[in-house]
């Protein structure tokens, strides 16, 4: 499948989103009046500081937020169908199979006490009607799908006994075997060096052309931004500052905060040719 | 006569578990010879899993390497006696990249950024009290933050509490083991600034450890590449670096992500 064009059909839809937090002196606040919406296989990159409400956004949408403490108002419209509101077990259903997560530390992720292997068929099998044999084949291929060498070993292994850079491939393994419409990556380089990075950001963007997949790719790094999203929402204190095309956005910056965001990139020296500049030449 | 010199610094971890006795020791670092002249910054880079932090670790004096020499100063670190290693301790200093575990979440910034002034220094009240307040203002937080705790601090702003931490003594090195890599863009930069006029105000020494390259660029003097426990690159210049050929070194540039989506490295 390949990538539509930009008028292609909107996957999921984000609109008025209100979360706010209980205390004691009353509601606080966190995200506010948030919109946006994420078209098929596009990448729609979320960014902004620590403790804008990138993260608290990509919980709600999945529903992930304790309700005894937090309150959520507004839509959210997955493929035409509204998931704010949704009984426990319904949404149950959602995560997983249509909205797929990828976090942050790979290493928390999975539990330590049962192999990849164990994990990987329960995840399977919780969703589709799949025997236990046609689960470990699935779970096989979507292995070598994102390039793991020896994915029958792996598959007896634990969590402890990988790299972080194997485990978030696994993880992504773990997201895409079910063929989700919507991906979210909640910052899935940041704990990982430089060269792990890269194959990860190579492995969705694979994924995003090939199965058709959109990707909320939430992340703080301009790099990763600027490498892979297709559109650019930028968070300020829980409200979205500013939306825009990608090429758009890093030309023109419209809003104060975007311009001090891309200021804020550390440069390789002026004397220096940068990465940039020598491949424009 | 450079002020660290590292030399043929061995090291290995041995598996004593009862389970793993018939593994072979994993050697960690092997032969390395490094040094750092004063004033200078040494960028540390390398793939996780290269021996950076354990370099780092050795160089502190706490891990005792296998083999070779950590001269400080002219004293050997790991041959000098308590009282020498207690005042060679005062000269170094480090910073950790998880702000949140490197502090006590019972001190306030106060007792936090006060302890190794009462460790090595006899200040009177009066001083302890003005030499607080000038090293909060130093690295850029408010002199009234010292009655706060860790949770009440964002994560940058605990690393500054980490740096003033590090540089109450007037060190004359400080080990930055990867202290700026959990922090986000707009922290990182700030950090790294801050560090830069640390460096040229109180004439530090820093060994960068890191494998962000932009980083390290921006603050260190000298780079050097670690691979599998060796260092396989060592670049004086740092202007030279991007231009060297050495397969580490060229994969490591290539992994830089483009500043603009128009020079995107990964296609569509």
């Amino acid at each position: 499948m390949s990538p539509l064009s930009p008028g292609a059909e909107r996957v999921l839809e984000v609109s008025g989103l209100n979360v706010t937090v209980k205390t004691a002196e009353g509601r606080l606040p966190i995200i506010s009046n948030i919109g946006f919406e994420l078209k098929r296989g596009r990448v729609l990159g979320l960014v902004g500081e620590s403790g804008s409400g990138k993260s608290v956004t990509c919980l709600s949408i999945l529903q992930l937020l304790d309700p005894t403490t937090t309150c959520m108002e507004g839509s959210i419209c997955l493929q035409g169908r509204e998931l704010n509101g949704l009984k426990k077990e319904e949404v149950r259903r959602i995560r997983g199979k249509e909205i797929a997560l990828i976090m942050q530390n790979p290493m928390n992720a999975f539990s330590p006490l049962f192999t990849i292997g164990d994990q990987f068929i329960e995840t399977i099998r919780t969703h589709t009607l799949l025997t236990k044999k046609q689960a470990i084949e699935l779970a096989l291929n979507s292995l070598q799908e994102v390039n793991l060498p020896d994915a029958f070993e792996l598959m007896r292994k634990y969590p402890f006994q990988l790299s972080g850079g194997m485990l978030q491939r696994v993880m992504i393994a773990f997201a895409m075997c079910l063929r989700p419409a919507v991906l979210i990556a909640d910052e899935p380089t940041t704990s990982l060096d430089m060269n792990n990075q890269m194959q990860v950001l190579c492995l969705l963007r694979r994924i995003c052309t090939e199965y058709g997949t959109s990707i909320l790719l939430i992340s703080h790094d301009l790099g990763v931004i600027a490498e892979m999203a297709d559109d650019v929402a930028v968070m300020q204190h829980g409200r979205i500052v500013e939306k825009a095309e990608v090429c758009e956005l890093f030309d023109h910056p419209q809003h104060v905060y975007t311009k001090e965001l891309l200021d804020a990139r550390i440069q390789i020296g002026n004397n220096q040719p940068s990465k940039s500049l020598m491949r424009a030449q | 006569m450079g002020l660290l010199l590292v030399e043929n610094i061995t090291h290995s971890y041995n598996p004593s578990h009862l389970f793993f006795k018939n593994k072979q020791s994993a050697a960690v670092l092997s032969d390395i010879t490094l040094s750092i002249e004063e004033g200078q910054c040494l960028g540390l880079l390398g793939t996780s899993g290269a021996g950076k932090s354990t370099l780092g670790k050795v160089i502190l004096g706490l891990e005792k390497p296998q083999k070779g020499q950590v001269i400080f100063q002219g004293i050997d670190l790991y041959d000098a006696d308590k009282s020498t290693r207690r005042s060679i301790r005062r000269d170094l200093q480090v910073v950790f990249q998880d702000c949140y575990s490197s502090v006590n979440p019972r001190m306030n910034a106060e007792q936090i950024i006060g302890e190794p002034l009462q460790n090595y220094e006899t200040l009177s009240l009066k001083e302890h009290y003005r030499t607080i307040g000038e090293l909060l203002e130093t690295v850029g937080l408010k002199a009234d933050d010292r009655h706060k705790y860790p949770h009440q601090f964002s994560g940058g702003q605990l690393q500054r509490i980490n740096i003033a931490r590090a540089i109450a003594l007037k060190p004359k090195l400080i080990v930055l083991d990867e202290a700026v890599s959990s922090l986000d863009m707009v922290n990182q930069t700030k950090i790294l600034c801050l560090l830069n006029e640390l460096k040229s105000s109180f004439g530090l020494s820093y060994l960068f450890i890191t494998h962000d390259i932009k980083a390290a660029y921006s603050v260190s003097d000298t780079l050097a590449v670690m691979e599998k426990g060796e260092v396989a690159v060592l670049c004086e210049d740092k202007s030279q670096f991007f231009q060297l050929e050495h397969p580490s070194v060229r994969k490591m540039v290539e992994s830089v992500l483009s500043e603009h989506p128009r020079y995107r490295s990964i296609p569509k």
